[in-house]
């Protein structure tokens, strides 16, 4: 005789899973109570948005499935945001929460929720078991579907009288899922691959723009290769950074709004783009009809509904990034190398580089390539949401994949700090930074709490600049300076940690950020940085929304 | 834009149907008209819907229903052989006999039977293409419409050929 909790925790057991980010509460107390003894970890965080973040850090940092539990009602309903964070982003993460009995469903019981409901277009699955015999299936098939095909959330609603239920002969899980709607598609088409092949070796001016698929699919190293053996650049996006090392000589970095200028003229007048896993989204393309005009389009996607979504593909490639970029490799050798090319790039990566006044005050792109430069571009990067985010991404010298974890589809702000203490139980040796904002650290500032109480060394640099700052820079671009509710007043975030037990320090000068940066990589425990930065600061270059990519703001003049 | 035929094979699970709807409505498709039963293969149902939008748009509703894991197949049918049928019931003013007798007989001409006759109305069944039932309507319009059900669009593919499911491998 087993109850249901008890067929879930064997279920999760069995599924790898080894911690469990979580909340507790009336509906999941018969869940909570066979945590007590079970050899799984439960991490208690201090919001339920938190723990799905930290279950999201957790996926992407490892490339395994990330689990959170919630209690129904508010405790569901706060999962909501980080479960679209994390379909935005198609990060495998199981969401479990617990539910009202099955007698009282539908009846608006006390914390009842249809979390079902609610989550049904930003789950890629999800399950209300009201029978604890099926749950053991149901936990086999919801981890196969967060981490098969494209990555996603899947959430398992659990009535407590299912969770209590005494089953007598449960019915096991099936070795194998199979699913009649869900077949995933891997491999490529092989005409498809060749014809790919074919446009590819005729083009003059290739670039490979490579996006979040190729880090789920682990596929950098088979990118890097194709790049290296056939000479194209890669660009990628906010969401692929990493895939290619920041210092490769074929790396043109992030494209986009906020992307290098080199990047933004290589796509403009490129004649062919090797796309992987990308999404063409508007972000990167900014007017769809002047993105990449010149280029014949080779799209690979493992999901179907990308290719020809937003801009048409002359070869649609459905596959899983890493098979169809091998069966590429596997007939190519080399190619003539188009010079004037390569050539024309390296002149615009001269010529246009990032940059930033690097006058007197203290400046958020100094901070981070300082970071970068004692951390030797290693370590997990975890970055917030607005300005913080675009300066991270565009100072950090990325090099290895599942490095930069960011919330690029839904922007979540608040995502980082609770992403990076998931990311510290993912891989516990790295040196976890959350680059924060003002605005985006106060959105989750009670994880000070989790940190503090596990003594978990997650590092947050704050770029302080009392305004919420991405905003603000929309209203100085955009709307006449009128900083309309974006001015934050002056937090003693040193004080705060302090109040929490956590060690912490003000930075106000240049000087002083190396050492200081420097306290936090050694310290043992979690360390807050209040940087004091330049209130003004903008982040560029800057593609205004729906113009041409190649029509930047704060760039160089062409 | 155009009508397009979709016919969907899904699970007979719970949910499937809000699951199919609430995808047509956040993509921004609008559904023209959904039928829903259960079909040939055991714990399966088809859906088919018919929505209007341009080719492109209809093939990312597709792409898109086939994400969903209860969906088994979706077949859009617009441009392939098939045969389509709606039913509907009309409950139509007959005060007086004259108004009465003139009912009767067009529904005869529509091939529609009269299922229920009151002592101010009558009741009509028809089945039919949505043109057929749109005039029948518009006819019976003249004497006073009291109440009007329509089902769904359902279609069939001509000949030998059926909308079925893959086999697992």
């Amino acid at each position: 005789m087993k109850t249901g909790a008890n067929i879930l925790i064997e279920s999760l057991a069995r599924e790898g899973v080894d911690i469990i980010f979580g909340y507790p509460g009336g509906s999941v107390l018969p869940i909570y109570d066979e945590l007590y003894d079970s050899s799984i970890r439960h991490i208690l965080m201090r919001h339920e948005q938190a723990a799905i973040h930290a279950a999201d850090g957790y996926a992407r940092a490892s490339g395994r499935v990330g689990v959170c539990l919630a209690t129904s009602g508010p405790g569901a309903c706060n999962l909501v945001t980080g479960i679209a964070t994390a379909y935005m982003d198609s990060v495998p993460v199981v969401a479990i929460t617990g539910q009202v009995p099955t007698s009282m469903l539908g009846n608006d019981a006390f914390q009842e929720s249809d979390i079902t409901g609610i989550t049904l277009p930003v789950t890629k699955h999800n399950y209300l078991v009201k029978d604890a015999n099926e749950l053991a299936g149901v936990v086999r098939e919801a981890f196969y579907i967060a981490k098969t095909g494209r990555n996603g959330p899947v959430l398992i609603d659990l009535p407590k009288d299912v969770n209590t239920d005494l089953v007598k002969n449960p019915v096991p899980a099936p070795d194998i899922v199979s699913l009649r709607g869900y077949q995933p598609t891997y491999r490529g088409h092989a005409r498809q691959i060749e014809r790919a092949i074919q446009l590819l070796m005729e083009a003059e001016r290739p670039i490979i723009y490579a996006g979040g698929g190729v880090i789920a699919s682990g596929a950098s190293q088979e990118l890097v290769e194709i790049a290296e053996r056939l000479l194209l650049p890669v660009t990628s996006t906010l969401m692929g950074l990493g895939c290619i090392p920041c210092d490769h000589p074929l790396n043109l970095g992030m494209l986009g709004m906020h992307g290098t200028e080199y990047a933004n003229f290589a796509v403009t007048e490129c004649d062919f783009m090797l796309a992987v896993g990308v999404r063409f989204d508007d972000r990167v393309t900014g007017k769809l009809e002047t993105f990449a005009p010149h280029a014949k389009i080779v799209h690979i996607d493992i999901d179907p509904a990308e290719i020809g979504k937003n801009k048409p593909a002359d070869v649609p490639i459905v596959g899983d990034a890493k098979t169809v970029l091998r069966d590429i490799l596997a007939r190519v050798s080399t190619r003539d190398a188009a010079s004037p090319w390569l050539q024309k790039i390296d002149a615009w990566k001269k010529n246009h580089p990032l940059r930033y006044n690097d006058g007197d005050g203290l400046h958020p792109q100094f901070i981070i390539q300082q970071l970068s430069d004692l951390l030797a571009g290693e370590g997990i990067i975890v970055s917030e949401v607005g300005q913080n985010q675009m300066w991270a991404a565009q100072y950090y010298c990325f090099r290895h994949p599942r490095q930069w974890l960011s919330s690029g589809g839904l922007g979540t702000m608040g995502y980082g700090f609770p992403a990076a203490i998931g990311a510290h139980f993912a891989r516990p040796d790295e040196q976890v930074f959350d680059i924060a904002g003002d605005g985006s650290f106060q959105m989750n500032i009670q994880e000070l709490g989790t940190v503090a109480h596990y003594n978990i060394p997650v590092r947050i640099a704050i770029l302080n600049n009392m305004y919420l700052g991405m905003v603000r820079q929309w209203q100085e671009l955009f709307y006449d300076r009128r900083y309309s509710y974006t001015e934050l007043p002056s937090v003693d975030f040193v004080k705060i940690a302090q109040a929490y037990g956590i060690e912490g320090m003000r930075v106000e000068s240049r000087d002083e950020v190396r050492p200081a940066l420097q306290a936090a990589i050694d310290a043992e425990g979690p360390f807050v940085l209040d940087f004091r930065i330049e209130r003004e600061e903008n982040v560029f270059p800057m593609v205004p929304a729906g113009a041409a990519i190649n029509e930047m703001i704060g760039g160089h003049q062409q | 834009m155009k009508a397009h035929m979709l016919s969907i094979l899904v699970e007979n699970r719970a949910g499937v149907l809000s699951r199919v709807a609430g995808l047509f409505s956040r993509r921004g498709f609008n559904i023209e008209s959904l039928a829903v039963g259960v079909c040939e293969e055991p714990n399966m149902s088809r859906i088919t819907v018919v929505a209007y939008g341009d080719d492109a748009q209809i093939e990312q509703v597709k792409k898109q229903l086939n994400k969903l894991i209860d969906i088994v197949k979706v077949s859009d049918i617009t441009y392939r052989d098939h045969v389509a049928r709606e039913l509907a019931l009309i409950k139509v003013n007959a005060e007086t006999g004259a108004s009465r007798a003139e009912i009767m007989q067009i529904a005869t001409i529509f091939r529609a039977k009269i299922i229920d006759v009151g002592t101010r109305t009558v009741v009509l069944e028809v089945t039919g293409d949505s043109e057929k039932i749109d005039a029948l309507e518009k006819l019976l319009r003249h004497y006073g419409i009291k109440e009007l059900v329509r089902t769904g669009r359902i279609a069939i593919l001509r000949g030998l050929k059926t909308v079925k499911s893959q086999k697992p491998e």
